[in-house]
């Protein structure tokens, strides 16, 4: 009772201002993180295989789009493939189409597509909740995926392939593995960055109530329909740029990435890492994509599928909260 | 004669699938007045409660604010005009912390929920208003914690610290004392009592002691319809509400 009242004897301006000095030395001590984050990325290229990095960021920017809106709007969506697909199939086509269209402006034609996209599908799905909003996603995801099929301009079963890369700016020569590495990883941070900002902006304190609970949020007078369109639409255009991102790097756009699986693949990242957790995605998008390549190269072959359950499995069990949400728990444990 | 009346409804009727459960119920909130909505369970308390508050959408009637028409208007809508309600099992943001959850409805009336390339450092002006109505209910000292840590008093204080964020003309309370020991029923009182200077208050409530501490009017809600409106102890002393509430007063004069 006497700390409560000591506590209460500070005026509430310097409590507030104490509270702002805390806030403000996490933020240093995250930014200085990210530094060192970027740091080891801009180096990587040196240990590791480029097209292998570019393949990491390119998934790991399409789970950090899906964690956004699962983890921070609590919209579970199954048909982000179509997203991802759709920045892929439009940039691939405008490549190929218009020859001596830069890199940039068909990343952004993709992106630009997969916003409106998802647009689309969330004015028709997001006032529907739970099971039934991600049952309606599949299904226009489905939908999509049989347009691709279908459409005279994806190459139907066989895709695009053979995309051109394009210069950067109509300049550099994006050819060269090295250069575009540094363009893919330019591409994650900018992604990466927007989601970061929406987190931590008004926007997501508005999105972190509507989470925690949406008929409070309502009774405080908001909109909650129109915030989480808006969560869903900033998810699909940075879906769209990771899909776009990849079509460049392995000049292919194909059925693959339309397919449901794509749509589970992101969400098992995702878990895998830590939903709600701002590593998360990068961790579980680097534990799957290395798996994959790592394990199919061997001796296992389709194994790998039944291998990557397993240790999903483990994970739901093992730890809930994901990889990420695992550290924190120890961290917070034994340092604090 | 509409305006000494803040909140009214005429003909209110609400069926679910041929069942009636508020049937014709014509209400009248005057301006300034703690009032009280109470009647035995299923009389259609919280069905009334959520048509007012555009939770459910009414079968047929009209619901008029200031003699302003309503009825068509979305639930957050009518936050923005003033109304702005609780809820009966206490609606905090979890995993926000106390300071983060009247925050967030300070930050209604600055309209920036939608900036999402803004950094929520521009929300941080808010930070004293938010203390000091942390503060009016003794939670300044749980500022940065959890929302879902408080115990439950602590939470429908914080509820209601919240809700008068938004500084709202008509205050409308879900039973405010719901599942709670005597200590915190008489801090929700005090609570509601300084809430209620200058405003207007519309609750449900199942603690008779409370709803005579506190209302200036009680509407008698039952099998959906009005029994019986009036002060205390006039609807106390009416033979119908007593015949109405015969079952469930025992266990309303146990309650602590």
């Amino acid at each position: 009772m006497s700390s409560q009242e000591s506590v209460a004897a500070v005026p509430l301006a310097v409590r507030a201002n104490v509270e702002r000095e805390r806030r403000r030395a996490a933020t240093r001590r995250r930014q200085l993180f990210y530094l060192a984050l970027l740091g080891l990325a801009l180096l990587a290229p040196l240990a590791i295989y480029p097209v292998f990095l570019m393949k990491l960021l390119c998934f790991a920017l399409f789970a950090c789009a899906f964690n956004l809106l699962l983890g921070y709007a609590g919209l579970l969506s199954f048909g982000h493939a179509a997203f991802f697909a759709c920045g892929g199939y439009i940039t691939g086509h405008m490549l190929s189409t218009y020859s001596g269209l830069s890199t940039e402006l068909g990343i952004l034609a993709g992106t630009l597509a997969s916003t409106l996209l998802g647009l689309i599908f969330g004015l028709l799905a997001i006032r529907r909740q739970g099971i039934y909003f991600a049952m309606i996603t599949l299904a226009l995801a489905q939908m999509v995926f049989f347009v691709f099929v279908q459409a005279p301009f994806t190459g139907g079963e066989n895709g695009l392939q053979g995309v051109p890369r394009g210069h950067l700016f109509g300049l550099i020569d994006m050819q060269n593995n090295l250069a575009l590495y540094y363009v893919v990883l330019a591409v994650f941070v900018f992604g990466f960055a927007v989601i970061q900002r929406t987190i931590h902006s008004p926007y997501g304190q508005v999105l972190k109530a509507i989470r925690e609970n949406e008929p409070r949020a309502v009774s405080l007078g908001y909109n909650v329909d129109a915030h989480k369109l808006l969560a869903f639409v900033i998810s699909s255009a940075l879906a769209g740029l990771a899909g776009a991102t990849k079509t460049v790097v392995f000049q292919l756009a194909s059925l693959t990435d339309a397919h449901w699986h794509m749509s589970g693949e992101v969400i098992l990242m995702t878990l895998l890492g830590g939903v709600g957790t701002l590593l998360g995605p990068l961790v579980g998008a680097t534990v799957v994509v290395t798996l994959q390549s790592s394990l199919s190269n061997g001796p296992l072959g389709e194994w790998v599928h039944v291998i990557l359950g397993v240790i999903f499995v483990l994970c739901v069990l093992l730890f809930r909260s994901g990889i990420v949400g695992w550290l924190e728990r120890l961290v917070k444990r034994n340092f604090k | 004669m509409e305006s000494q009346f803040v909140l009214e409804t005429r003909g209110l009727t609400k069926e679910f699938r041929g069942f009636t459960a508020v049937d014709a119920v014509d209400l009248q909130v005057r301006q300034g007045h703690i009032h009280a909505l109470i009647g035995p369970n299923g009389a259609g308390k919280t069905t009334v409660f959520n048509l007012l508050t555009k939770f459910l959408t009414p079968t047929r009637g009209e619901i008029l604010y200031r003699g302003k028409n309503i009825t068509a208007m979305k639930a957050s809508e009518i936050a923005r005009l003033g109304l702005v309600r609780s809820f009966q099992i206490s609606a905090v943001f979890g995993h926000l912390s106390v300071l983060e959850n009247v925050r967030v409805a300070l930050q209604q009336k600055l309209g920036n929920s939608y900036q999402f390339w803004k950094s929520e450092r521009s929300l941080h002006a808010l930070d004293e208003q938010a203390m000091q109505l942390l503060a009016e209910v003794d939670l300044e000292s749980f500022a940065d914690t959890l929302a879902i840590e408080l115990p439950y008093g602590r939470k429908r204080a914080l509820e209601l610290a919240t809700t008068l964020a938004l500084d709202p003309v008509v205050l409308l309370l879900d039973e405010p004392t719901q599942g709670m020991g005597s200590e915190d029923v008489d801090m929700v009182v005090a609570l509601v009592r300084r809430a209620a200077v200058n405003r207007t208050v519309l609750m449900v409530e199942h603690n008779l002691s409370v709803v005579s501490r506190l209302c200036d009017r009680i509407t008698v809600l039952a099998r959906g319809a009005v029994l019986a409106e009036g002060d205390y102890d006039s609807v106390s002393a009416n033979p119908q509400v007593r015949e109405a509430y015969l079952g469930s007063e025992a266990a309303v004069e146990a309650q602590p």
